[in-house]
């Protein structure tokens, strides 16, 4: 697939839609020694930076490959240095054949290495979707054990940036629905730096999906304490409806939270983290609590993450549910250009209007 | 690009009989395997008639303490010369498990792929992880090769598979990370239906080579002393670290694609006759008895022999049973998931009355 863009432009892409102008420092490496203990305050970029640096130092088998990872340290930056430090053997700059990527990564897994790779976009994992779904997800169970597949992909994720096409998209349903994969999006810096180690330290297939347009926002990040990387999290406490969102959604609910707590609607904000396996537990146990449920994800609505996550919601709280589970998503329609990109994406009005109606939904 | 195979000892008698009877046992196990299918005892089954000696040969000259091999779904050959468990490996046409029985790590053979073309890259980047394990972080760079050299991976790939993007985007990587692989192409002269002339622009996948600046081999598929020695040539060339090698073996599928397949809606008998080459059994029999290497006698217990083994593994592939539904969760994951062990004992209790 064609990248449009030079490397320089989707930074500035991201960075332009983004508003974070301390994208300048991005580049500066680890604020904070690991095990230090105290929180640092870093970009998702940097977090996700200091988690690969970690990876490759802790974990000789790691490497990391894909297009434009070494010398350049990725269009996003995220690799930005490794090379440098780790050498062009386990920071790989590969043709630019997705394919190839993924291809080449099962067969590193199979000789004992712990792949790393990167599609530069989303929409580039397409071209790699074969390679995905027949061999990645499927070597574990074909060769009954024998060949795991220790292999984390990462995938810059969902939209928001005013990207060309097929630069911004929601993949998750696709893989979600892949016996043999994994699937995680981090929400935060802190998010992403654990899950990102997490992930890379499991036998099985990851694909961890990088909210793109969250990069350069930054957040706390206390290397010694990620909690439990398993299942979701309750990132904000209310009693009234749950929102449920995952990558790059978790924060505006967050804001969706704070405007609807001036109208007295105490909202709780469940980051979901894992979308395969999805914590069915701690969904139900937050709806059981609220009593009422609003999904919001980018990606179409149509057999989206959103009616998983309403068929968990209503098998476990059908009885004490007070409306049926909403949904606040994507159209069904392609991911369009940045112009009509805010009115695709789930925009705080229409996820207020998602828990209005869970609010005033009145039986019979 | 061309190598040249010369200075390749020439094979042993004692290789050579070595050779026919592999020759021989798999000609034997994979007759046996078509009728198999037409009596019931197997659901399906993909012949190789014809293409013997490719599979042979290729395997033959593979060092299974340290090298590995990457199958099609039509490797049995290659298999059985691996020293693979047969009925291990015929498990996949019992329709016990789709990548066989065996173990891919101690036998050095990948599971049996389905996908055309699937496995190549897989080939790519175990050969590089080689390279890479052979030049540790010690910053030796990985050029300077261990003094007997790499373990290589071969590749089985067919006319029809070239056709596929992941075979350039393979030789594409390969090429540029100098990778140990052996790229084998059996040319069987087609995939179905569909005949090289239609599958294969310029005739040749050979000569794909060129661009990639990769050495390359054509060889006579149907004559195994040529490809035993073509392909210790292209090992010898991928262990020195001088990257991947395309072998082309030219040969022909002798049977159907598969025991549903049905050739005469396209091709005819003369075609067969007129386009099928020698037949590699025959072949190194003949290359036997004129060298005086081998008599009649040898040929036929050989012969013998081998009718005698592919019963036994009928034996063996008729008492494989029923995998235990259970085993449906067991491999997806590594480490499984609460999700799979809940819909596990789900249809435990549905199904097995729990």
């Amino acid at each position: 697939m064609t990248d449009q863009l030079t490397g320089s432009s989707d930074l500035a892409a991201a960075r332009d839609n983004t508003g974070d102008t301390a994208v300048q420092q991005q580049s500066a490496a680890v604020p904070a020694p690991a095990g230090s203990g105290a929180g640092a305050t870093m970009s998702m970029q940097a977090a996700l930076n200091r988690a690969l640096a970690e990876i490759l130092e802790q974990d000789p088998k790691a490497l990391v490959l894909g297009e434009d990872v070494g010398r350049l340290g990725g269009v996003f930056r995220i690799t930005d240095g490794l090379q440098r430090r780790f050498g062009a053997d386990r920071v790989l700059d590969t043709p630019l054949a997705e394919s190839g990527i993924l291809g080449m990564s099962v067969g590193l897994a199979m000789a004992g290495f712990h792949p790393i790779p990167e599609v530069q976009f989303d929409g580039f994992a397409y071209p790699a979707v074969n390679q995905i779904i027949t061999q990645l997800a499927r070597m574990n169970y074909r060769s009954r054990g024998t060949l795991p597949m220790p292999v984390t992909l990462r995938v810059p994720s969902f939209g928001g940036i005013r990207a060309p096409e097929h630069h911004g998209e929601s993949l998750e349903a696709l893989f979600a629905h892949v016996p043999g994969l994994l699937v995680v999006s981090p929400s935060s810096p802190q998010e992403a730096y654990h899950l990102l180690k997490h992930a890379a330290a499991l036998p099985d297939p990851v694909i961890f999906m990088e909210p793109k347009s969250r990069y350069w926002q930054k957040g706390e990040v206390i290397a010694s304490d990620g909690g439990s990387p398993l299942g979701s999290k309750v990132v904000r406490s209310g009693k009234h409806v749950t929102l449920i969102a995952w990558g790059a959604m978790v924060a505006r609910c967050l804001q969706v939270a704070e405007l609807a707590a001036e109208d007295g609607i105490e909202v709780e904000v469940l980051d979901l983290r894992w979308l395969k396996p999805i914590d069915a537990a701690g969904l139900a146990a937050s709806v059981a609590r609220t009593r009422r449920a609003v999904v919001v994800h980018e990606a179409p609505l149509t057999s989206g993450l959103g009616a998983e996550v309403a068929a968990l919601v209503t098998e476990r709280c059908f009885d004490t549910l007070r409306a049926p589970v909403e949904r606040v998503t994507g159209f069904d329609v392609p991911y369009p250009s940045g112009d009509l990109e805010d009115e695709y994406i789930p925009n705080i009005d229409r996820i207020l209007f998602g828990i209005q109606r869970v609010l005033e939904y009145r039986r019979g | 690009m061309v190598l040249v195979t010369s200075t390749v000892p020439e094979l042993s008698g004692d290789e050579l009989r070595r050779l026919y009877r592999l020759l021989t046992s798999v000609r034997q196990l994979d007759l046996a395997a078509v009728a198999w299918q037409r009596q019931g005892i197997i659901p399906g089954y993909a012949p190789e008639l014809g293409q013997e000696a490719a599979q042979v040969g290729s395997a033959f000259a593979m060092d299974t303490s340290r090298d590995f091999i990457f199958p099609t779904y039509r490797e049995m050959g290659a298999a059985l010369t691996l020293g693979v468990d047969m009925v291990e490996y015929m498990a996949t046409h019992k329709a016990s498990w789709h990548g066989g029985l065996y173990d891919p790590v101690t036998t050095r053979l990948a599971p049996i792929q389905a996908v055309v073309g699937g496995s190549v890259l897989h080939a790519v980047g175990w050969a590089h992880g080689q390279r890479l394990a052979a030049a540790p972080a010690s910053g030796r760079p990985a050029d300077e090769m261990p003094a007997d050299g790499l373990p290589a991976a071969l590749t089985y790939f067919g006319d029809g598979a070239s056709s596929q993007g992941d075979i350039h985007e393979a030789m594409n990587f390969a090429a540029v990370l100098k990778a140990p692989v052996v790229f084998f192409v059996q040319n069987n002269g087609w995939a179905i239906s569909l005949p090289t002339s239609a599958q294969v622009a310029g005739g040749t996948v050979a000569a794909r080579a060129a661009g990639y600046g990769m050495k390359a081999l054509t060889v006579d598929g149907n004559d195994v002393t040529a490809v035993v020695r073509a392909t210790r040539e292209a090992l010898a060339h991928a262990r020195a670290g001088l990257g991947p090698v395309l072998i082309e073996a030219m040969t022909y599928r002798r049977g159907p694609h598969s025991t549903s397949d049905d050739p005469g809606r396209y091709r005819t008998l003369e075609d067969e006759r007129r386009d099928a080459g020698a037949d590699p059994v025959a072949l190194l029999a003949e290359q036997l008895l004129s060298a005086g290497h081998a008599d009649q006698d040898f040929l036929d217990a050989a012969h013998a022999d081998a009718v005698a083994a592919a019963e036994v593994v009928r034996l063996g592939v008729q008492e494989l049973k029923p995998r235990p539904g259970a085993e449906m969760f067991e491999f997806v994951f590594a480490e499984t998931t609460q999700q799979l062990t809940d819909q596990a004992s789900a249809w435990r209790k549905e199904s097995e009355h729990d």
